[in-house]
């Protein structure tokens, strides 16, 4: 259906009573992020979008009315990093490896999932892991479950991509830099982070090329010459893709030398990055500043843990958006835990973010980063009907999600036994799958991470 | 300035002077020890709060005053802290703070030796390392005093020490220099490769084989104790240590995360009769009525532990069931072999607080006077009474609300920087 056309009906259904909401949620404090927050009204659902957001009383009628006196209602949360599904990216061949999909090794029916709808989480850009230069390509998802629906509605990765306009699917691509891509004596992974940025700086030279050769085989009117396109290539295609600006480059980075070695290299190649974890984001927060990228911060509750990781402050956010840097925070799950998402957010007040800035970094900011903006990120009429129903304020550590609501079904409820198992944790909640999660896996596994032996860890198998 | 930094100025001043002059400075400088605290709510965790509240904290570093600031002037001379919130000193019941440092290299970790099976007779002292820079860090959250040592991963890895979270010297932090012997029953103290253990069953048999070896060497040490024409013994540090836990000096603690290792666990203590401490014990809930029946106390996994492994059935909300049957708890920073490299009891206090449904007061007192009676040190610490050392942690509101601040930590009357003054340094 033609947008405008949609505008219309939207438009006619909030005027026409006899076209009632499906679904309205009353009496309810509104955080729409769009706009300053509602002490009391409602939230109007229709055919899975928003219908209105609106103070006071909802005076159409609906097909359903659910009362939430007392409760808080935003934007389902979006996560730019997370690991849940069961995820494997590239593997041990070559340190880049861009035209790998992660998109084709997600298990829909890992429990992470569940989890993640726990924490009120609905849009979700799954990553490969940090262990290469490049793991591959990520993916933007939807969880788009139904309580009422066998399986939750989901049976294959398709039900839950983003797609975008022209039906592709949508996600980024996943680098990194510093030492989680370091081997020692690695054979084709770098040693150093010079040879890092030699064997990055080479792969993108080789891209342009290609480029260069998909450009000669358009001719003057504009047709494609298929007898002068090179030899398919997945990752130089990945990276040509990068540098037309069609892809959005997703950089695992820690050290302050590291990041500036992302912003320089995004520069020479012109792509558009959103730099995640930055340790050290705070060193360098006008140099970010001046470059024009994002960020998408780690909330780690003490400094350490590896070398690189020693400068993690709660102060990031909040100095990077003082500097003038669009920034979110990611659960980078499961480092972080999706199911309290909303701590990470309320970490970065404590360290100085503005409530403002906090509650757009797990919603609208988050939603840009990713291209979904038109259609997440706040309560907005005609965008998805993507809510979490809270106990109480956003920040609150008493404050638990008791509903999640994905394009206006009902995709977790506390009050469920199962959801809540799913929230809690307990028998029968575990994951079933265990991404392959560098250097997480590789530590408790072998004791190394990157080759390095972390002494005394090498048998412990728990995570303990 | 705190004690230590006081007494080293004083053996400066006094080493150039050798005078008066010297002299004169640490008396006025020991005088500025005397505390005061006002604070808007005060947890004492001996009873209901008390609002507009007054706590003295006396030369000697002890509480000797807590009440309604209205019915106790403050004596001239004391440095007044204010504070909305101050609740005691916290006590996390169980780490590896001072043992696994920072940067998470050969250099800084110290928790386990793995050459070994079984190692009873490791000492924490010698491996405590007071000046990783996350002793100070986790203070400035208000944590001021960590049972702390050997981690698990071994079947028998070491012994641990109870210390304040300050001193330059693993002397000036220790005031139990042996506590407890860690054991670990369960996949994280398996071998590969045809080494033992590789099993649940011998992991028991050769812990069983090495107590009843103790069991014998401590009848050897008796019988000379009684027979003074019998020979003792030679020395055995490993068996000494486990003599000590046969005879319910020290505490066996066993990290045992799987239902059928706490099982397990409580089966040896049966057999050999040593008093059993369970630590991590993801699954507890499953046993909480056996537990709470012998007393079992549990010093339970981080409230936000990754739930994986041999923890993948781990339940935000354990620490709720245990509190709800009566089994004693505290809640234990443990050991982490990635990021967070450290733990914050304060942080994993308020998420079983909060999303793990065990309310405020339960959650502050396993944090603090729980953790302080299953350590056995709750004369000291673990609550603001009289008598009591000065360890108070003072923040601007509720301390577990993500948004909170410590604004500043009292050990023994002696100040330090909260969360937003404290700095750790770069790198």
């Amino acid at each position: 259906m033609p947008s405008f056309l949609a505008a219309v009906l939207v438009a006619a259904a909030s005027t026409i009573t006899a076209s009632a909401a499906d679904l309205v949620f009353t009496n309810a404090q509104i955080i729409p992020i769009e706009g300053a927050e509602i002490e009391r009204g409602f939230v109007a659902v229709t055919d899975g979008r928003i219908e209105a957001v609106g103070s006071g009383g909802f005076s159409g009628a609906a097909d359903q009315t659910i009362d939430c006196a007392g409760k808080v209602i935003m934007p389902g949360l979006v996560d730019t990093h997370s690991h849940i599904g069961g995820i494997g990216g590239a593997d041990g061949s070559g340190p880049i490896q861009p035209g790998v999909r992660v998109r084709d090794s997600i298990n829909v029916r890992d429990a992470g999932f569940r989890r993640a709808l726990a924490g009120g989480l609905t849009s979700i850009n799954i990553m490969p892991g940090s262990g290469h230069l490049s793991s591959g390509q990520t993916v933007y998802v939807k969880l788009r479950h139904d309580t009422s629906a066998p399986g939750f509605g989901v049976r294959t990765i398709d039900d839950i991509t983003y797609y975008d306009e022209d039906g592709e699917p949508m996600g980024g691509l996943k680098m990194a830099n510093g030492t989680n891509p370091q081997r020692d004596n690695g054979g084709p992974f770098p040693g150093t982070r010079g040879r890092a940025a030699f064997l990055v700086r080479s792969k993108f030279i080789e891209a342009r090329a290609y480029q260069a050769k998909l450009d000669a085989a358009v001719n003057e009117d504009g047709s494609v010459d298929a007898s002068k396109l090179p030899d398919r290539d997945l990752d130089l295609e990945a990276l040509a893709e990068v540098m037309r600006g069609e892809r959005t480059v997703h950089h695992h980075t820690h050290r302050h030398d590291d990041i500036i070695t992302v912003l320089r290299l995004a520069k020479e190649f012109g792509f558009r990055v959103v730099l995640h974890h930055v340790s050290d984001g705070w060193l360098v927060a006008d140099e970010i500043a001046e470059a024009g990228a994002e960020v998408s911060a780690i909330m780690i509750d003490s400094p350490g843990g590896k070398h690189e990781a020693v400068g993690v402050r709660f102060d990031t956010p909040g100095i990077l958006e003082r500097a003038g840097v669009r920034t979110v925070v990611h659960t980078d799950d499961w480092i972080t835990d999706s199911r309290i998402f909303l701590r990470s957010a309320a970490l970065a007040i404590r360290g100085g973010m503005t409530r403002r800035g906090a509650l757009e970094s797990v919603t609208l900011a988050g939603a840009e980063m990713l291209d979904i903006d038109d259609r997440v990120g706040t309560l907005t009429p005609s965008k998805d009907a993507d809510l979490i129903v809270l106990s109480g304020d956003p920040f609150s550590v008493y404050t638990v999600v008791e509903q999640t609501y994905v394009e206006g079904n009902l995709a977790f409820d506390r009050a469920d036994e199962g959801d809540r198992l799913s929230a809690l944790g307990g028998y029968g909640a575990a994951t079933d799958s265990e991404p392959y999660f560098c250097c997480y896996n590789e530590l408790m596994t072998t004791g190394r991470v990157g080759g390095v032996q972390m002494r005394g860890t090498g048998s412990a198998g728990s995570g303990n | 300035m705190n004690k230590a930094e006081h007494r080293n100025l004083c053996r400066s001043v006094g080493g150039m002077l050798r005078a008066v002059v010297g002299a004169a400075l640490c008396v006025a400088s020991a005088a500025s020890a005397q505390v005061a605290v006002k604070a808007g709510t005060l947890h004492t965790m001996e009873g209901e709060p008390i609002t507009d509240a007054l706590v003295l904290i006396g030369e000697g570093g002890q509480i000797d005053y807590v009440g309604k600031a209205s019915e106790r002037a403050i004596p001239e001379g004391y440095t007044t802290h204010e504070c909305a919130v101050a609740t005691p000193g916290l006590v996390d019941v169980r780490s590896t703070l001072g043992f696994t440092g920072l940067y998470n290299v050969d250099a800084d970790q110290d928790q386990l030796d793995d050459s070994a099976r079984l190692q009873p007779g490791l000492r924490a002292i010698d491996a405590y390392n007071p000046r990783d820079r996350l002793i100070g860090y986790s203070r400035s959250f208000g944590v001021t005093t960590v049972h702390t040592g050997h981690g698990p991963g071994e079947l028998i890895s070491g012994q641990t020490m109870i210390a304040k979270t300050r001193g330059d010297t693993v002397e000036d932090a220790a005031f139990v220099p042996a506590k407890a012997v860690a054991a670990t029953l369960g996949p994280r103290a398996h071998k590969g490769g045809g080494k033992s253990p590789g099993s649940r069953a011998k992991a028991m048999e050769m812990l069983r084989a090495e107590l009843l070896k103790a069991q014998a060497h401590g009848a050897k040490i008796a019988r000379a104790e009684s027979d003074p024409e019998t020979e003792g013994p030679s020395r055995d540090l490993a068996m000494e240590s486990l003599v000590s836990v046969l005879n319910r000096e020290t505490p066996l603690i066993i990290a045992a995360d799987r239902a059928q290792d706490i099982a397990n666990a409580m089966r040896l203590a049966d057999e050999f009769g040593f008093t059993l401490w369970l630590e991590s014990a993801a699954e507890s809930y499953l046993l909480a009525d056996q537990l709470k029946e012998r007393g079992t106390p549990v010093l339970l996994h981080p409230t936000m532990a990754r739930s994986w492994g041999e923890r993948a059935s781990l339940s935000y909300n354990t620490a709720k069931v245990l509190k709800d049957a009566g089994v004693p708890f505290a809640i234990e920073s443990g050991y982490e072999g990635y990021v967070p490299k450290v733990r914050v009891v304060l942080f994993e206090a308020a998420a079983a607080a909060g999303y793990g449904e065990l309310g405020f007061g339960d959650a502050l007192a396993a944090v603090t006077i729980e953790a302080a009676k299953i350590l056995g040190v709750d004369g000291r610490v673990g609550s603001i009474a009289v008598g009591k050392d000065g360890d108070i942690a003072m923040y601007n509101a509720d301390p577990f609300e993500y948004t909170t601040h410590c604004v500043g930590v009292l050990i023994e009357g002696d100040h330090f920087a909260g969360e937003r003054e404290f700095d750790i340094g770069y790198p």
